[in-house]
């Protein structure tokens, strides 16, 4: 019979659960050095031997069983409740042995709850450098439970600790607090009401139930009351007691290799990177720097992609039958795609970079030089990683706010998170940037796209710090706000880290983006193909009466074509989508954007990034052009049917460019925001100030350049 | 002395943590008395500032390390 084991990881943050959740498992989990990586739990399954299966649960790191923040929450809820279906058999309690005092206080609470556990002890190395270490057999018979050395980043110790899990050895769960200060009718009446067996766990439970506004919290206050039971007096007392026991069993085998140390790396790195007066260029230099190379990097791979789907869009139209259905893949479904994709290198760039800043540590200082700017806009250094990850994409950002202790913070900072320029919105800065600064041009050593880039992304940054500032108004709190975060020590990046992190995200992008740009260029290219019969027969009649004239000219070759090019136009703007960009273009007029503009802003609802599809497959369906590659020269060329000047000026470009920067143009935000404030009207709140604000910000653009 | 009017690189060790909201938390998070701390960076701004207390960097505001007793050695 096959035996299954629930497993869950448990540790402080930042111990390198992450790291032997992937050992353990070989999935792909995003791993890095910044406290609070992992804010909810993700599940695994591991096969050892022939008959086990590891269920293995990976949890946020937490310091203690008296959750702060909404990721520590999590890992409380899974182990207090032991009808919770992913109830642990079994923790594996990581401890970072360079640290392992504070490390092990969380040890003794997860055994007192009583939940049978076994102590992996990482980074013993570090500890190691540090001139310390570790009779294994000793801390294995004080603690009371089986010890494995690993090094989760090697994934060195793995098969000793499936072995062990293999084992048949009887499951010990060690007691470190006694609780015979406490009055025993207490202990019992809680354990009553709180339907556990176990006093610590009870206990535990009714005090961080006690906070919360519920009937039963209201009985247990009363009897907390009755016994006179004072919870803060408990609590330290609590600490003080476990920190002596664990003082005890350090000491007894902990064995100090050297005396006099040398100044640690991390502790030379920091005296530079959070520097009072150079930390702060360096981390502007350092940003600087990824927008160049988001350019520079990807200008090769990019043309690549753009020449491969030209290739192939002509390869399809050429080989299948002419008809409805070539259209529909060139125009419709290769043009959607290839507008999206060919940005997949600038955001694999974006991305490693950030990966990289993660995984050897360096964002968790930017978090500690950014906390006093951060203060007057309602936010805290631990806001600093959620925003600037928010450059990637917003929906993960927002979850990884949850390390925020503080609600009115994080809420603000979930606010004005996707007012950070996300990826998606870099096809639409690319191609509009790409409109009036040709590619080649540099300034100085630098490219000047990569600064009207940057410039972009500055104004998000900022609008967001307004945006916080004004929401900071707004939102009453009377919690104490704090900032308190553990900096770990710098860490050689990991290349599986990484490439797993990219190579999620890049397959997020790709597969998610995919889907939507597919299903929404084809119905686009029906609407765009399509449209009321009497209009459309208009527009082909018209275009027959033409055709005559023509027969009988010397040039016909050219006045044919271009009369190809007048009829497709007309027959777009006699079609169904056309028909929609008509009808909202008295809206959007003042902000410098025609019908076709309109056309996108409604396709790019649910995702920005369809704003080039949308664009390409306008163009396509429009244009006599079978190369794909000049969306932006169609663009150009585009005039004003009423004005005859071009359609896309200084103002209208520049006007978009602000709109898309503001707009929240992203279904899948609305969902998490939803999700993560835990109503719907944070939500829409949010969806509605950042319309206002792109509506507004446009608006005031266009008047000002027009 | 406080921990808040402590110099770069000094040494110190923590005599009393003050009743505060942030009390237990800084209990828990290690930082008791008899605990040994060294000042080692300072953010931009003069805050917040990040000190070595046992075996690991913690980072906290000034005004939150004012509540923290300390004697220099």
């Amino acid at each position: 019979m096959e035996r299954l084991i629930t497993i869950a990881l448990v540790g402080n943050p930042n111990c390198g659960k992450t790291s032997l959740f992937n050992a353990l498992t070989g999935m792909n989990q995003k791993v890095s050095n910044f406290p609070g990586t992992t804010v909810e739990k993700k599940m695994g399954v591991s096969r050892i031997g022939a008959n086990v299966k590891l269920q293995i649960i990976d949890l946020p790191g937490t310091y203690s069983l008296y959750p702060k923040s909404a990721d520590e929450l999590v890992t409380y809820e899974i182990l207090r409740n032991k009808s919770e279906t992913n109830f642990p058999d079994l923790v594996i309690f990581i401890a970072d042995a360079s640290n392992l005092k504070r490390n092990l206080l969380l040890f003794t609470q997860v055994c007192d709850l009583g939940v049978p556990a076994i102590l992996a002890l990482n980074m013993l190395d570090v500890a190691e450098r540090r001139g310390i270490k570790y009779n294994i057999e000793e801390l294995s018979s004080t603690l009371g439970v089986p010890v494995i050395p690993i090094n989760a980043r090697k994934r060195t110790g793995i098969i000793q600790l499936k072995q062990l899990l293999l084992s048949e050895q009887p499951r010990m769960n060690a007691d470190f607090i006694s609780l015979e200060n406490v009055e025993p009718q207490l202990l019992a009446e809680i354990s009553r009401l709180t339907d556990k067996r176990n006093h610590y766990a009870a206990l535990q439970y009714a005090i961080n139930a006690a906070d919360l506004l519920s009937e039963k919290s209201k009985r247990i206050i009363d009897i907390f009351e009755r016994y006179k039971f004072n919870v803060r007096k408990f609590q330290e007392e609590e600490i003080f007691s476990r920190y002596h026991l664990i003082d005890n069993a350090v000491k007894k085998s902990r064995i100090i290799t050297t005396h006099n140390l040398k100044a640690s790396l991390t502790k030379k790195i920091d005296a530079v990177l959070t520097h009072r007066f150079f930390g702060l260029s360096i981390f502007l230099g350092l940003m600087f720097l990824i927008f160049q190379a988001v350019f520079s990097w990807s200008a090769y791979p990019m043309d690549l992609v753009e020449k491969g789907f030209a290739w192939l869009s002509n390869y399809v139209k050429n080989t299948l039958p002419a008809g409805v259905l070539n259209d529909l893949l060139t125009q419709g479904i290769l043009a959607g795609l290839s507008g999206v994709l060919v940005f997949l290198p600038q955001i694999i760039v974006l991305f490693l970079f950030i990966a990289i800043l993660e995984d050897i540590g360096y964002m968790a200082r930017v978090g500690f030089i950014m906390d006093r700017i951060m203060r007057p806009f309602g936010m805290n250094g631990k806001s600093i990683v959620p925003l600037i990850s928010g450059m990637a994409c917003a929906v993960p950002s927002i979850m990884a706010s949850r390390s925020i202790e503080n609600k009115k913070e994080r809420l603000i900072t979930i606010l004005v998170i996707p007012l950070m320029s996300c990826s998606a919105r870099l096809p639409v800065y690319t191609l509009l940037i790409s409109m009036f600064i040709p590619d080649s041009a540099t300034w100085g050593p630098f490219n000047v796209h990569g600064l009207v880039l940057m410039l972009m992304y500055i104004i998000g940054f900022a609008a967001a710090l307004v945006s916080a500032w004004i929401f900071k108004q707004f939102i009453k709190s009377v919690q104490k706000n704090y900032f308190l975060m553990e900096l770990p020590g710098y860490k050689m990046p990991v290349a599986a880290n990484i490439l797993s992190t990219l190579y999620e995200k890049a397959g997020a992008f790709v597969f998610g983006a995919g889907k939507i740009i597919i299903a929404v260029s084809v119905i686009l290219w029906v609407m765009a193909s399509t449209g009321p019969r009497e209009k459309m027969n208009a527009v082909s009649s018209a275009y027959q009466q033409q055709l005559i004239f023509i027969k009988d000219s010397g040039n016909k070759e050219v006045l044919l074509k271009q009369l190809t090019f007048k009829k497709n136009a007309q027959m777009l703007e006699a079609s169904y989508a056309g028909q929609f960009g008509k009808f909202i273009e008295p809206a959007i007029r003042p902000l410098g954007f025609d019908w076709k503009i309109g056309i996108a802003l409604l396709t790019s609802l649910a995702a920005r990034e369809v704003f080039v599809g949308t664009m390409s497959t306008i163009y396509s369906v429009s244009g006599t052009e079978d190369n794909l590659d000049s969306i932006r020269s169609a663009m150009l060329q585009e005039t004003n049917s009423q004005t005859g000047k071009p359609s896309y000026s200084i103002a209208t470009v520049f006007s978009l460019l602000i709109f898309y920067a503001f707009a929240l143009q992203c279904m899948s935000t609305v969902a998490i925001v939803k999700k993560e404030t835990g109503a719907a009207k944070w939500a829409l709140i949010q969806f509605v100030y950042m319309t206002v604000l792109a509506y507004g910000s446009s608006l005031l653009v266009y008047q000002l350049l027009s | 002395m406080n921990l808040s009017e402590l110099h770069l690189g000094e040494h110190a060790c923590i005599t009393h943590v003050k009743d505060g909201d942030l009390m237990l938390k800084l209990f828990e998070m290690g930082v008791l008395p008899g605990e040994n701390v060294i000042l080692e960076n300072i953010a931009p701004f003069g805050d917040p500032i990040a000190v070595m207390v046992g075996e690991y960097k913690l980072c906290l505001r000034v005004r939150d390390a004012a509540n923290i007793e300390i004697e220099l050695i």
